[in-house]
């Protein structure tokens, strides 16, 4: 009985997540491979199926147009593309600036502290991203909370425009994804001994010396996956630039959402998104791979 | 991964999508939930209705109403198009029930069974039955036009006292845009209610279809898109109400809750709103019910509702649109209904035209032209 239980419940265990995972991510991602090679047409949905199966019986008729479409107009794309990654990676970049020092200070601090300094890192989660947001307009706008103090203080006359600029995506950006950052980082920063640093230190290593041959290489997994996290969200990140920029950053998210509701063309819509996952995953999937090899 | 969960895996995988791809929503028989005389979902815009419109209509009914909003045609026309939405009454625009029509999303509406369908203004319905296509797909809701709203004290500062508030060149022009720059310019996020107006602020036909036309509007913009505070739809109608920006093209009721906010503030901002002399396109929202709606007879009651002379008027005063409504007058605000900006002077009407609806070759172009307007290259 026992037995049966512990058998029961691994399967449950392993298989209800997975389950889940085909159903709700694997399934809409096939769907959207569908989508990408079917025909747009005006009907409900506004689309023929690549890959059917109906009262006719199975059908399969992928066509290419989609993909052909972006190739022909690539400069519409390409752009948007650019400005996606670049985004991503300074966004990326500056979490991981901030979230470094958070990280390590946490990692350092005592015990029963630590838990509370996990909470308040992930406290900013309890509130929706879309309130923050608009939060962030309060304080950013002409004639929000920032510049009604600057002014008052006398440090200046006219308002500094802060809204629509990089400066206000980015402060979006980072308010947003920086929680995703910094726990990864304290995972293996927590993990570190402290006896290797202490020995360095005993041997004469100068502070520097110290983070760059010891800390910074044995972080090196935290930082890994909290840029994955960072990154991958933040290349299709859709609301943060249309609340917070201004019209010159036309971002992929902006340009998918385009296709899909003013062009009406799903199937458009679909064939970027696809390759948008194609580039993003294709150069982790080959790390990873590179990463096998090595070790075999 | 031992080898037979692998199998197992992929016959889940493969089985999975079999299920999903044959999954054809429309076969499934939805639960009896209610007999009819139950209930209505409504779709329709954010702050487009009197705040008491639907509870009176509960009231005298019985019939229990979910009410929902969206703020963009676009989101409507992915709910519609996407099937199954589960409303039985919507209010597209005009141009997009046109296409969600060709898509077989709508229903007729049979008009005998509205009594009051006699109250609606026979001229706008029939401009808006031109634009759909149809005598049959709805009765127009409310109408309006795309113009312009300023600050009054602001853009006199800049431009004088002789600022052309009576035109496109306001905003248009670059001379003009370079002034007002440091106030604050805003442009709709709408390309088919933008371009068509720079064409006619250009000397082309609002109506033109032309890539051409399409593509010498953007050029017009992109001179002016230096200027340009940001490009969106929704943002305007509070900043310009504070003062963040000072000139802006804005849908007509919009324009007036920015007003009329400003006012109730007391912040001493004073926002007007004008149909540029150049002519500007007329856009209408039709009361219509989709095809796969359920509680059909509810829908047509409500539309007899809404079309009832003294509930249309009460709409208007709340929302300050104009009415499709003729016999609701007598009872609108007469400072609405004496405001040019809401119900068009006779020479201005002249000018007053309706943009086509877009066939797929043509909204890529206008979608084209438009981001790279956005995009500032």
């Amino acid at each position: 009985m026992n037995y049966f239980f512990q058998k029961f419940g691994r399967i449950l265990v392993i298989w209800l997540p997975l389950g889940w995972l085909l159903l709700f991510f694997m399934l809409p991602l096939v769907e959207m491979i569908n989508v990408s090679f079917s025909e747009a047409r005006r009907a409900v949905p506004p689309y023929i199926p690549a890959f059917q199966i109906g009262s006719e019986g199975f059908s399969f008729r992928p066509v290419l147009d989609n993909y052909l479409l972006i190739y022909e107009y690539w400069e519409d794309y390409l752009w948007p593309a650019i400005n996606s990654i670049r985004l991503a990676f300074f966004s990326t970049l500056y979490c991981l600036l901030f979230a470094y020092p958070m990280a390590w200070w946490i990692a350092r601090s005592n015990k029963s502290i630590q838990h509370i300094l996990l909470i308040l890192v992930l406290m900013p989660f309890w509130t929706s991203s879309l309130l923050r947001m608009y939060a962030l307009i309060g304080l950013l706008n002409p004639n929000g909370f920032i510049n009604d103090v600057l002014i008052w203080a006398g440090i200046t006359v006219t308002p500094i425009q802060m809204m629509q600029t990089d400066f206000s995506i980015y402060s979006g950006m980072i308010l947003t994804y920086l929680p995703l950052m910094i726990l990864p980082l304290y995972a293996s920063l927590v993990r570190l001994d402290v006896s290797i640093i202490e020995a360095a230190a005993d041997l004469g290593a100068k502070k520097w010396d110290i983070f760059r041959t010891i800390v910074l290489p044995l972080s090196i997994p935290g930082i890994v996956a909290g840029s994955l996290l960072v990154f991958i969200p933040a290349v299709g990140e859709f609301v943060i630039p249309a609340l917070l920029g201004g019209p010159e950053q036309l971002m992929l998210g902006k340009v998918i959402w385009t296709e899909f509701f003013r062009n009406r063309d799903w199937p458009v819509a679909a064939a970027i998104a696809i390759i948008l996952i194609a580039i993003i995953i294709l150069p982790i999937v080959y790390a990873r791979y590179q990463d096998r090899e090595r070790i075999s | 991964m031992k080898r037979s969960n692998l199998f197992l895996l992929i016959g889940v995988i493969a089985a999975a999508v079999v299920i999903f791809l044959n999954f054809d929503s429309s076969n499934i028989k939805t639960s009896q939930l209610s007999e009819a005389g139950g209930e209505l979902k409504i779709y329709n815009w954010s702050d487009y209705i009197a705040e008491d419109t639907i509870s009176n209509f509960e009231a005298e009914t019985g019939i229990i109403v979910t009410y929902d909003m969206y703020d963009s045609n676009e989101v409507l026309e992915a709910k519609m198009l996407a099937g199954s939405s589960g409303y039985d009454l919507v209010v597209p625009t005009a141009d997009f029930l046109a296409r969600g029509r060709e898509a077989g999303a709508y229903q007729d509406m049979d008009l005998s069974r509205i009594q009051n369908a006699s109250n609606q203004d026979p001229e706008i319905q029939a401009q808006a039955d031109r634009m759909v296509g149809s005598n049959s797909a709805g009765l127009v809701y409310m109408w309006g036009s795309t113009g312009i709203a300023y600050n009054e004290d602001m853009v006199a500062e800049r431009l004088g006292d002789d600022a052309p508030t009576d035109s496109w060149s306001l905003i248009l022009d670059p001379a003009n845009a370079a002034k007002l720059e440091d106030c604050g310019i805003a442009i709709l996020d709408a390309p088919t209610d933008v371009l068509p107006n720079v064409m006619t602020y250009l000397g082309y036909p609002g109506t033109s279809m032309e890539k051409s036309h399409f593509e010498a509007a953007g050029d017009a913009l992109s001179a002016i898109r230096p200027y340009l505070r940001y490009i969106n739809s929704s943002q305007s109608i509070n900043d310009i109400a504070n003062g963040d920006i000072c000139a802006a093209i804005m849908w007509s009721g919009d324009a007036f809750q920015a007003a009329y906010r400003a006012e109730e503030a007391e912040n001493g901002h004073v926002i007007d709103y004008y149909i540029p002399n150049e002519g500007t396109n007329l856009w209408f929202d039709v009361m219509a019910i989709p095809a796969d709606a359920k509680n059909v007879d509810n829908a047509y009651k409500f539309v007899d509702y809404m079309m009832r002379a003294d509930v249309a008027a009460a709409n208007v005063n709340y929302v300050w649109y104009a009415s499709g409504n003729e016999a609701a007058r007598p009872d609108i605000d007469p400072e609405i209904l004496s405001h040019p900006g809401i119900y068009p002077t006779e020479k201005a009407k002249e000018k007053l035209f309706v943009t086509p609806v877009y066939d797929a070759q043509t909204d890529r172009i206008v979608t084209r032209v438009w981001n790279r307007f956005s995009a500032g290259n």
